[in-house]
């Protein structure tokens, strides 16, 4: 099994004095489905974006550290030529084009494709995974619902045909059967397509059930890595990230300690 | 009622070149969220380029009207990477006071190269005019007319359907998420200036045929701003729309009120009108309330 996506100690800063990142490594596997979890302000966002480049949008900048792809430094390539080499983001908050119609977000998704001819067939896939894509595929996609936008979303990075996909909170203000509904969908892109997935949620929960490995961030910087049936056993993550705890009570530092990082839980 | 119709005519046909270098304008806006206030100024170099290759190089019109457009595409590529690449990320403001900058400098040169006074283009269109029922059109104005139309239709469908005017849209609506699906800002926005220049010279050529061809040409810019304002600043429909409004507007109160108040009304009414619909539709007719806020 080999890594297809090794981020090694990098640190990102913004706007050239806030440091955001700061020794940051992860490995994603070719064919896996690996989730990155943490506190809001974690840096999990800023890790994505430092991957797909668009990091220099935002006025950030990676200072150390290298980020390789398929065995090649990516660090200082454009985001299109990233997409080119088959990383692809999903952006969190869903980022469709809101005056285009359905299909046309599909198609933009196609931007860097040449193979007009399997472009079709491609919609055509997407909506097979998103039948309700298909119901509305003439509709402006600014009227879509959240859940809609979500899979238009997804549906619009399968267009790319990517190697990689970075996924950003894909759960984010959804109600439950729907994200149940998205998960399951990750995971049947994840198997029959082939596409390796790099997963940020703050759905704790869900995440390390279908993902086959973890890492947790704080600070900007991994404080956990373990496969997920080893993250979901361990007591601290049973306790502040997925809600549970077999544990006796914690004394009121430790708790103050973690009380920042249980806001996301639930 | 003919005079009421020869009016019409006369403002369709101004209208749609109002149109069409409006929606060059209205793509700058859309897709960089730049006024170009040297839109005007874009006209009035078409139209130089393309009356020097006409009446210096002697080359016939349809030549030198294909080498005016891709002089015009050459000058709005040169334009975007010489001036405005530099001033990305750099406030609105400063790129706007840029093309204020940009419009006079424009005039300069058209002023140092061809000097001040008034030149007109040979003979090119029959002047047979053409009668339509009771209404009567010169040939240059069916024409300008037909290719004001002909480019609007032109640039609608490639907006519409082609994968360079999906990505202009795309980047329109959400910048970053364009950046992520790989689309280029840099390109995207080259062929912003590179299409705003190619409409403003087309319709260059056609207003210099119809008009003499001076400095003042420039001033054409303060029609289009008003016609994209009024159609939303960031619809292209919008600009079709506006264009062709403000051209009728300005040919009627030409017509009926001039006589009455001793002429010059055509220079204001559009801009009263302007000032009464933005009253009742503070984003023009077409535009989105959302992108005022920029
Ligand atoms: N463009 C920016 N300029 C300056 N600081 C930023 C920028 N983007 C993010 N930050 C800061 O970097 C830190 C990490 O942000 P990031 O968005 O990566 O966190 P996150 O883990 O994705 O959080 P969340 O779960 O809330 O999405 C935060 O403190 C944030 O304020
Ligand atoms: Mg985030």
């Amino acid at each position: 099994m080999s890594v297809m996506l090794r981020v090694s100690n990098i640190e990102v800063v913004y706007s050239e004095v806030i440091l955001v990142l700061q020794g940051m490594s992860l490995e994603v596997p070719e064919g896996r489905i690996v989730t990155l979890l943490g506190a809001n302000g974690a840096g999990k966002t800023t890790t994505l974006k430092a991957i797909s480049a668009l990091l220099r949008s935002e006025n950030g900048r990676i200072t150390d550290g290298t980020i390789e792809f398929s065995g090649a430094i990516i660090n200082r390539k454009e985001p299109e030529n990233i997409v080119r080499d088959g990383i692809f983001q999903v952006m969190e908050g869903r980022r469709i084009f809101k005056s285009l119609t359905v299909t046309e977000n599909l198609l933009v998704g196609a931007h860097l494709r040449r193979d007009r001819e399997r472009i079709n067939f491609d919609i055509d896939t997407v909506f097979n995974y998103f039948p309700r894509l298909r119901e509305r595929h003439r509709q402006t996609a600014g009227h879509l619902s959240g859940g809609e936008q979500q899979m238009l979303a997804i549906g619009r990075a399968l267009m790319a045909r990517p190697k990689l996909m970075l996924l950003d909170e894909p759960s984010l203000g959804l109600a439950s059967l729907l994200v149940r509904e998205i998960f399951e969908i990750i995971m049947r892109i994840n198997r029959d397509e082939g596409i390796t997935i790099l997963l940020v949620e703050q759905n704790a929960n869900l995440a390390l059930q279908v993902a086959d490995y973890g890492y947790i961030m704080e600070g900007g910087r991994v404080v956990l890595a373990g496969d997920c049936e080893t993250l979901r056993n361990n007591p601290d993550v049973k306790e502040f990230y997925l809600g549970h705890s077999d544990r006796g009570k914690k004394s009121f530092k430790e708790v103050k300690h973690y009380q920042r990082r249980k806001r996301w839980l639930s | 009622m003919d005079f009421f119709l020869q009016l019409l005519v006369s403002g369709v046909v101004v209208g749609s070149i109002y149109a069409l270098v409006a929606l060059g304008f209205v793509l700058i806006y859309k897709v960089t969220r730049v006024i170009n206030f040297a839109q005007g100024e874009f006209l009035m170099v078409g139209a130089y380029v393309c009356l020097a290759l006409v009446a210096q190089l002697q080359l016939p019109f349809w030549i030198a009207f294909l080498m005016t457009m891709a002089v015009s595409v050459g000058l709005g590529l040169l334009i975007e990477r010489l001036a405005l690449r530099p001033m990305l990320g750099q406030p609105i403001i400063a790129i706007i006071m840029l093309t204020i900058g940009l419009s006079s400098v424009l005039k300069c040169a058209v002023l140092v190269i061809w000097g001040p006074n008034n030149r007109a283009y040979p003979q090119i269109f029959s002047q047979v005019p053409i009668h339509l029922g009771s209404v009567v059109i010169s040939q240059v104005y069916l024409w300008s007319v037909g290719f004001a139309v002909l480019f609007l239709g032109l640039f609608t469908l490639f907006f519409r359907y082609s994968n360079a005017g999906m990505a202009m849209r795309a980047v329109a609506d959400d910048q970053q998420a364009a950046l992520s699906m790989g689309i280029s800002l840099k390109k995207v926005f080259a062929m912003a200036w590179c299409i705003a220049f190619l409409v403003a010279s087309v319709g260059g050529v056609f207003l210099g045929n119809i008009n003499v061809v001076n400095v003042s040409l420039g001033f054409f810019g303060m029609k289009v701003f008003p016609a994209a304002v009024l159609g939303g600043l960031d619809s292209i429909p919008g600009a079709i729309v506006g264009g062709l409004s403000i051209g009728l507007i300005e040919a009627l109160s030409g017509g009926y009120l001039d006589p009455l108040v001793g002429g010059g009304s055509k220079e204001v009414i559009p801009f009263i009108v302007l000032v009464i619909i933005l009253m009742v539709k503070p984003y023009g007719l077409f535009g989105r309330a959302a992108s005022a806020k920029v």
